[in-house]
């Protein structure tokens, strides 16, 4: 069954140019943020934005242009603008002034409509042949983002590690309150909601270090709550799982409570060993939600 | 039992110096005021005048004030933001989270509910019952009862930074960290209860304006005569009555999750946090269109007079606007499209979000053809419309983008979505109320506001919100989220300084605004409009004196079409000597001000768990009404005489200026 259709991707040329664009608005620091996409959803979704936003600025402007223009020429001090004191009525203006906001909408809606189902976040991307999609299960917590790794047995903490070329599905829960899972750059946000899981697909078509971020507030330690996003050539994902299990505590249930206390800007590291099915645990919520403030008295685990 | 409940001492924020200075300053600031009031006599005055008028054209003014007032709060937290984001780049920066979440909460808090809802209730409590040719609104004391109950609620907003905290959890509180839990002191319970008691107050306020714009029109005041203000306004406390209720019922659970160990949003028992979400944006979106729509009807007054034309497409204007009301209840959706709702979801309410920019162009366009061949005269209202006009396109057109779920994917939560919403709020709901001030103002005082630094004002605002806003929404696309209290990427820095500089340009405006309120009234003699006319109006409230009589109108006019005062004086004459009769108008009453008074004392307690105390205060509310009930005499008559003595005094002036201005012409 062929469901899985494949975002669009830009030509290199206008690739070129995107990187252009994204660097122009970034005139002190290096290329970052959506207009600079590293993997097909974020390309897919920045298309969409630049299509809509093409289709709206060919009425947008010319409005803007009228209104200034009826304003300027209109002013009471010109004699040769024509008063027209009890004009008020005309079928024929009125009958445009409806269709052409009515059409524009109606292609921007069949824009959005197909590109609501093209890139649902929870549809699966086409497998990279050779490279089985890697799974990859997200608690964010107060205020860090936990990363298990369920075929690897690994996790890891403000760190996702990923091989590049091959695509990536992410369950996604949360261990507290509510916030939202985004690598800019790689495109697609979503919410992360204690006792459920969202689903996100995505991937990082090269190499690279891309920032993540929690874009949900959450608490005073929000704004430290960033991960960074590796992508390395798989060869190198390999070596680092690796390295992963050879050192670093195990994460079960009395290491995942002690986690889940509040803590601010935590340093990456990594769990040699993840007990199987935590992450179901965390959603159902067998696993408790994290404490809060240290000034409630902790629930017993 | 602790007869203070949660209050004590450690509630002052003594090692704090910012809320300390700021909260001591307006405390010796309101008991300056105060001592000033009673000292130099005015209080009886204001007393009788102004706090236990039932009169519309009084109440609308207290809203104006209490949203310019509020308005200065919270842009103080504007600024405060703004610098923090300057500064707290791989720093710090000079305010902690724990104090800069309280201060966008209380940002959003009381630019939505104390600046933007009074502004336009304020306006429409004004402006509505003269246009519509009546002499009040339906319900007078219940009018009285919402202003001060709004006030209450701003009262309890303002005490939060002297005593306690406020909420650290953004302008809507998304459980679970609005949930005991994760939010433990008092700073939700302040958000929870001003907004609960301020809320009823503007459901009465829905109720009174629906009632008043359906049952109380002048004799031929049909429905497609109605000036456009007064179909906005109708539109706008149709969807009051219909979606604060949804509010009520949402910050009632989460008052229950809090105080009672409820779980509707708790993580634990079963509670869930999308459940509130759904609600709090089924009343937060309609929420958008009640603030808008009365500052649609604003422009298309503004528009019209100043261009010397009736509005282009007045039935379609009508139409339009209903058709925003009915709409604005089916799109709540958009504001959580990456929740992961599904793909079918998310492109229905896509769609339908799409689906109002219809309407919505409609009234654009009908707002330039009613410029088409117009004598359009700059007056300062007219230069709020068009920058109105040229920035409210550009929000609405960022808005439609952020209702393409793909593209919300990138930008949701992001500083381009707070350009956005400043985009259409800013362009589109604070212009309006500007507009309607300077418009209105004459009618309301009997003198107008100072021209050039009101144009100075509007430059400054207009090109303070571009600096301000357009690189919030280059952050945005560069991946910056909203409400980060520091940061370290780079490429972020240089555009949050210019947005900062932005919000230093719009701190001149509001200076300015200062500055033309305070000579304006210096010099009011000079400014001084005897006509009731200043602007060459076309709608019923400008045939009646500036300011109008407590009756309004002499005589309750004789509409005869649209545009109901054009006409007249197209016709070019009033009835010689119309017949006077005495006529009732509601008496004063403390009513509001009394309940208010409970109402924050039973808020107050309620925040800080005083039960006795918020027993007290709900005992002593309802006492306020049977006693208001049990009244003996609710009206009072101005007799014949009166009524004509006074109608004659202000013809006779109107005529007299008339006649000057025809001489040196």
């Amino acid at each position: 069954m062929d469901t899985q259709r494949r975002p669009p991707a830009p030509g290199r040329g206008g690739r070129l140019r995107q990187a252009a664009a994204a660097c122009l608005l970034a005139p002190l620091g290096g290329c970052y943020g959506v207009l600079d996409p590293q993997g097909p959803v974020g390309a897919g979704e920045k298309l969409i934005l630049l299509d809509a936003l093409a289709i709206m600025l060919a009425i947008v402007i010319p409005v803007i242009v009228a209104a200034l223009g009826f304003a300027w020429w209109f002013r009471a001090s010109n004699s040769r603008a024509r008063y027209l004191p009890d004009w008020e009525f005309s079928g024929r203006i009125e009958l445009v002034v409806w269709s052409i906001p009515a059409l524009v909408i109606m292609f921007l809606g069949g824009l959005a409509w197909i590109s609501s189902h093209d890139l649902d976040p929870a549809q699966p991307l086409p497998a990279t042949p050779g490279q089985p999609t890697l799974q990859v299960e997200v608690v964010s917590l107060d205020w860090k983002w936990l990363f298990i790794y369920p075929d690897q047995g690994v996790a890891s903490v403000n760190q996702l590690v990923v091989p590049a070329g091959t695509p990536l599905h992410l369950r996604l829960t949360s261990g507290s309150v509510m916030t939202a899972f985004f690598v800019p750059q790689l495109g697609g946000m979503i919410y992360t909601m204690n006792g459920m899981v969202t689903q996100l697909n995505l991937q990082a078509d090269r190499p690279g270090a891309y920032a993540g971020l929690a874009s949900h507030f959450s608490g005073d330690g929000f704004s430290g709550m960033h991960f960074e996003t590796r992508a390395v050539p798989p060869a190198a994902f390999a070596a680092w799982v690796a390295a992963a299990k050879s050192a670093g505590p195990v994460l079960d249930g009395p290491a995942y409570v002690a986690l889940s206390r509040q803590s601010q800007d935590v340093a990456p590291f990594t769990y040699r060993a993840a007990t199987p099915r935590l992450f179901e645990q965390i959603a159902t919520l067998q696993l408790p939600p994290g404490p809060g403030p240290a000034a409630t008295p902790a629930r017993a685990p | 039992m602790n007869l203070l409940g949660k209050l004590t001492w450690a509630a002052l924020p003594l090692d704090q110096p910012i809320p300390m200075i700021a909260s001591a300053a307006v405390a010796l600031g309101i008991l300056a005021v105060l001592a000033w009031v009673v000292l130099s006599g005015h209080f009886p005055y204001l007393w009788r005048e102004w706090i236990t008028s039932v009169d519309h054209k009084h109440i609308g003014v207290m809203y104006c004030l209490l949203a310019l007032v509020m308005l200065l709060r919270g842009f103080s937290d504007a600024i405060m933001m703004r610098s923090q984001q300057a500064v707290a780049f791989h720093a710090p920066g000079y305010l902690p989270p724990e104090h800069y979440d309280q201060v966008f909460s209380a940002h959003g808090t009381i630019m939505i509910f104390f600046v933007a809802m009074p502004f336009v209730i304020g306006l429409m409590n004004f402006v509505v019952p003269l246009q519509l040719g009546v002499r009040d609104v339906a319900f007078p004391t219940l009018n009285s009862v919402s202003f001060w109950l709004t006030a209450t609620g701003a009262l309890l907003v303002n005490l939060s930074l002297g005593i306690g905290e406020f909420a650290r959890t953004g302008w809507l509180p998304y459980p679970p960290l609005s949930e005991l839990t994760y939010s433990p002191g008092v700073g939700v319970d302040y958000y929870l209860w001003s907004l609960q008691i301020s809320g009823v107050g503007t459901l009465l306020t829905g109720i009174n304006f629906v009632t008043t714009i359906l049952k109380l029109r002048a004799p031929g005041m049909s429905y497609l005569r109605m000036p456009m203000f007064c179909w906005t306004a109708l539109a706008s406390n149709l969807l009051i009555v219909a979606a604060f209720p949804i509010l009520t019922a949402t910050l009632a659970m989460l008052i229950l999750d809090r105080y009672l160990g409820f779980h509707f949003f708790t993580n634990e028992a079963g509670g869930n946090v999308m459940m509130f979400m759904n609600l709090i944006w089924a009343w937060g979106h309609p929420e958008v269109y009640i603030l808008v729509l009365p500052a649609f009807g604003v422009f298309s007054e503004v528009v019209s007079t100043f261009s010397g034309k009736p509005l282009f497409g007045y039935r379609s204007m009508v139409i339009a606007t209903m058709a925003i009301c009915l709409l604005s209840f089916m799109v709540w959706l958009h504001h959580f499209f990456t929740m992961g709702a599904g793909a079918d979801v998310n492109a229905v309410f896509g769609v339908m979000s799409m689906i109002i920019a219809v309407p919505t162009g409609v009234k654009v366009f009908n707002w330039l053809f009613t410029m088409y061949g117009g004598r359009i005269r700059f007056e300062t209202p007219v230069l709020w419309s068009i920058g109105f006009m040229v920035t409210f396109v550009i929000g609405g057109m960022t808005g439609v983008l952020l209702a393409v779920p793909p593209a919300d994917f990138l930008l949701h939560n992001s500083l381009f979505l707070v350009a956005h919403f400043h985009n259409v709020i800013i362009g589109g709901v604070l212009f309006g109320a500007f507009a309607g001030y300077e418009y209105w103002f004459p009618k309301a005082f009997g003198f107008r506001l100072h021209g050039g630094l009101g144009k100075a004002a509007f430059w400054c605002w207009l090109i303070g919100f571009y600096l301000a806003f357009m690189p919030l929404y280059v952050v945005g696309l560069e991946g910056m989220t909203r409400r980060m209290q520091h940061y370290d990427v780079p490429a972020w820095h240089p555009w949050l300084l210019l947005a900062a500089a932005g919000s230093v340009v719009i701190l001149i405006g509001i200076c300015c605004q200062i500055a033309q309120l305070w000579i304006s009234i210096a010099r009011r003699e000079a400014l001084r409009d005897v006509t009731g006319d200043p602007w060459d109006g076309r709608s019923l409230e400008w045939s009646t004196a500036s300011p109008p009589p407590a009756f309004n109108y002499a005589v309750l006019p004789d509409v005869r079409g649209e545009d109901a005062y054009w006409s007249i004086k197209r016709a070019a004459g009033e009835p010689a000597s119309p017949a006077y009769e005495a006529i009732e108008v509601p008496r004063n009453s403390p009513t509001g001000f009394v309940c208010a008074f409970f109402a924050t004392v039973m808020g107050f307690a309620l925040i800080w768990h005083i039960w006795w105390m918020a027993i007290a205060g709900l005992i002593g509310a309802g006492a306020t009404f049977v006693v208001f009930a049990w009244r003996d005499r609710t009206e009072e008559v101005i007799p014949a005489a009166e009524v004509e003595r006074i109608d004659r005094q202000n013809l006779q002036a109107r005529a007299q200026a008339l006649a000057g201005k025809a001489a040196s012409a």
